[in-house]
């Protein structure tokens, strides 16, 4: 006969008997166990429940939402129909479409080229800094404080092919000023300076944050064995920094494939469809051409393929945590 | 012991606070979206957009009062405004919200794709008890019925497109800025010597970016005798790959590359133009009317710097405008409300008299062939407006009789069907021979006639 453990004794459900009390059953005690961790976290379920329902609202009902709308016809009025793959099928007959996914890919292959290496050669260079350390941190971080917006009117002056403040450069020094936004071979990469010099503040702040944890040692002794900047660059700063340039790569994949802003405002698409974005083709099947369903089928596909990063991105993260 | 002391004290009131939050979080979210509809006193409550905004003092003031008389003399109606136009942004949200205004404004590019989507109430039966529906034009009306034969709107205003010139640099070149160009040759010819000024003054600019460069290449073609879509037996197909399509085209990149008369920076929209338009850095650009008070008003302009030619080339013109439809969830009461509003509010030519002297005590432009005076009426009606537009015309008219006199008897084309995904197709036409030296004109039209066939196949 199992003793009772002290204190769980009041828990069980208590039998009389003429022969006294009897021991509980296993499933009596399975029972009286799941009653008492409810009890002891109602609190924290009640609190928990606060955020699932928001969540659930805000974020889980409408990634579901669309989801569905991928494969239904709406028009808010009557019940949404169901036309299986139609939305795909229309998506994949747009000749935009591809032209779109092109596009994309190619902002984000210049966005990392640039994105990617200049933040990290920028924190390199203020990781060297031993004077005005702050004032350049600072000067690197600003353009991120301006909204996007903002940013990108700002650009458009500049690149404006007439008066705008590059060709006025160019032109003072006997220069010819291209074209930049208004011819299509050019109008892209253009876009890539502007993302790039938007957002590498928040980049390089990370990057300088993780070369700040290289320990001074490997440095020296890098030195001591007569490495030059390149060498310590190759063989200590890389190999110490290799997971966060890996994490941050993936993220800017996942963000720079999102990019909406700077052609929305910038060139509308344009020249000759030369910047249509995944997400800006799929803006105006939503808001101009009020086509919902091929809208979600849009951003089902986009969510697959950012989704593939976004694991990659999960994984790593959960590796270093371990 | 302890732990029922916490129960009975802390841990009480924590749940207690758990479960109150989640209870008001759910009560909130059913609180959305419900809305009262009926007004006290068994009233009938409608919501209607179009009411101006508060940048636009005197519009806004006008529309109010207006509300207000309107409750006055039909004490039934409670009329409820709700600030701004069309944004398709938040339409279809709206919609599916049940937060979409009973009485809804739309641009002409909009009632096809609405009545196919069902998003607009059948207003067949009701509209026969508007009185002057005879009077109003019927191409206008014919925007709004649906291919069914039916009606779900109803027209307020309509715009044809001109030339919007400034008289000044036309005087500065040594151009008569009473006799505007009435061909595209003129226009070239005049665009060249308007740009020879230098300083950065552009001769001729269009649009070629978010669909207003298809928008404008339409009106284009319009121009040139031609047409974007046409019905070929029960479907219809595009139209412009063709000699009047290529016309247009050669004559964009002609001005823009061999007169450099349109300046360098392009994929511009209507507030680039304007801007250069109102900083007298513009000599010509095609345009509706309502852009000239929108010039004066925004760049401290005069009335007197700006004429407004008719279309060149005179064989056509896009039509546009803008009206109202009703939320196809409406009920009967609040349809024949809706309708009661429109008719008394916009189409009213009782009203004529005193919605324009309101605008010419208030200052405002009366004389332009736009509000207060909409051109959407036929025969004894518009006869009507017109002598009142007369008579309290407050600005040279002589620089739009231009406008005015080819008006009457030009053609006027209404947006194709699925207007905006074709502008969208359009719009990389435009931007390519603005753009590239090199573009292949026959190619461009070629292809965006596949892309705007593929639209009009599959509207939805």
């Amino acid at each position: 006969m199992s003793s009772p453990r002290s204190g769980s004794v009041l828990d069980w459900p208590a039998v009389s008997t003429r022969a006294g009390r009897r021991t509980p059953t296993e499933a009596e005690r399975r029972r009286s166990r799941l009653r008492r961790k409810i009890r002891d976290n109602i609190t924290a379920y009640g609190l928990l429940c606060a955020a699932l329902v928001v969540f659930a609202m805000f974020s889980w009902y409408p990634i579901v939402r669309g989801v569905l709308l991928s494969f239904q016809q709406v028009d808010f009025v009557n019940p949404p129909t169901w036309v299986g793959f139609d939305n795909f099928t229309r998506l994949f007959e747009d000749p935009l479409f591809g032209v779109a996914w092109r596009n994309t890919v190619l902002f984000t292959g210049f966005a990392l080229v640039f994105g990617f290496l200049v933040p990290f050669l920028t924190a390199v260079l203020l990781n060297e800094l031993r004077h005005a350390r702050a004032f350049f941190r600072l000067a690197v971080y600003l353009p991120v404080m301006l909204p996007p917006v903002v940013t990108a009117l700002l650009w458009k002056w500049f690149y404006d092919p007439g008066p705008g403040l590059f060709n006025s450069a160019l032109h003072a020094l006997g220069l010819p000023g291209p074209q930049w936004l208004d011819s299509s071979g050019t109008a892209m990469l253009s876009l890539v300076f502007v993302s790039t010099w938007a957002n590498m503040g928040s980049t390089t702040l990370i990057y300088l944050a993780a070369l700040q944890t290289i320990p001074g040692e490997l440095y020296e002794a890098a030195e001591l064995d007569g490495a030059g900047m390149w060498r310590r660059l190759r063989h200590v700063t890389f190999p110490q920094t290799r997971f966060v340039l890996l994490v941050l790569l993936l993220l800017q994949i996942v963000a720079t494939m999102q990019v909406f802003t700077e052609p929305y405002v910038m060139t509308g698409g344009g020249p000759d469809d030369s910047t249509v974005t995944v997400l800006l083709l799929l803006y105006r099947y939503a808001f101009v051409y009020n086509d919902f369903g091929s809208a979600s089928a849009m951003s089902l596909l986009l969510f697959v393929a950012l989704g593939v990063f976004s694991a990659m991105y999960v994984r790593l993260t959960r590796r270093a945590d371990a | 012991m302890s732990s029922s002391r916490a129960w009975g004290s802390g841990r009480a009131l924590r749940t207690a606070l758990a479960v109150a939050g989640v209870g008001t979080l759910i009560a909130g979210a059913a609180a959305c979206g419900s809305s009262g509809s009926e007004a006290s006193g068994g009233r009938v409550q409608i919501t209607v957009t179009g009411q101006p905004p508060s940048t636009q003092p005197f519009e806004r003031k006008v529309f109010d009062a207006d509300v207000a008389e309107f409750e006055k003399t039909h004490p039934d109606i409670d009329v409820v405004p709700h600030e701004g136009f069309m944004d398709p942004k938040t339409f279809s949200a709206k919609l599916a919200g049940g937060q979409l205004e009973d009485v809804y404004y739309v641009y002409f590019t909009d009632p096809a794709q609405i009545i196919a989507r069902h998003q607009a109430a059948d207003i067949t039966e009701a509209v026969k008890a508007v009185p002057q529906l005879a009077d109003l034009q019927p191409r206008l009306l014919d925007t709004f019925r649906g291919e069914n034969g039916k009606l779900y709107g109803l027209p307020t205003a309509n715009y044809t497109m001109g030339l919007v010139y400034n008289r000044e640099l036309f005087r500065r070149a040594g151009l008569d800025p009473d006799r505007p160009p009435a061909t595209w040759d003129e226009v070239r010819a005049d665009a060249k010597k308007i740009a020879a000024l230098g300083n950065g003054v552009v001769g001729y600019a269009d649009y070629s970016k978010n669909n207003q460069g298809g928008w404008h290449l339409a009106g284009w073609v319009y121009s040139m005798g031609g047409e974007v879509a046409r019905k070929d037996g029960d479907k219809w197909v595009a139209a412009f790959d063709d000699d009047k399509g290529r016309a247009a085209l050669r004559q964009l990149h002609a001005m823009r590359f061999d007169d450099d008369s349109m300046g360098s920076k392009q994929l511009l929209q209507d507030a680039d133009v304007q801007r250069m338009m109102g900083a007298g850095q513009l000599g010509m650009y095609m345009a509706a009317p309502d852009n000239v008070p929108v010039l004066v008003k925004q760049f401290d302009g005069k009335y007197a710097d700006y004429g407004i030619a008719g279309m060149p080339g005179g064989q056509g013109t896009l039509l546009g405008g803008e009206g109202y439809m009703l939320n196809p969830k409406a009920t009967p009461a609040k349809i024949k409300a809706g309708l009661t509003w429109i008719q008394w509010k916009y189409l009213n030519p009782e009203r004529f008299e005193k919605h324009v002297k309101q605008y010419a005590d208030g200052e405002q432009p009366v004389g332009l062939p736009t509000e207060p005076t909409p051109d959407i009426w036929q025969g004894a009606v518009r006869d009507r407006q017109l002598a009142v537009k007369q008579k309290y015309a407050n600005v040279p008219a002589e620089n739009y009789q231009s406008y005015v006199d080819t008006a009457t008897r030009i053609q006027g084309h209404v947006e194709p069907p699925s207007a905006q995904q074709i502008y969208a197709a359009l719009d990389s036409v435009m931007q390519a021979v603005l753009t590239d030296r090199n573009a292949n004109i026959d190619q461009l039209l070629s292809s965006a006639a596949s892309k705007v066939n593929g639209v009009l196949a599959q509207v939805r």
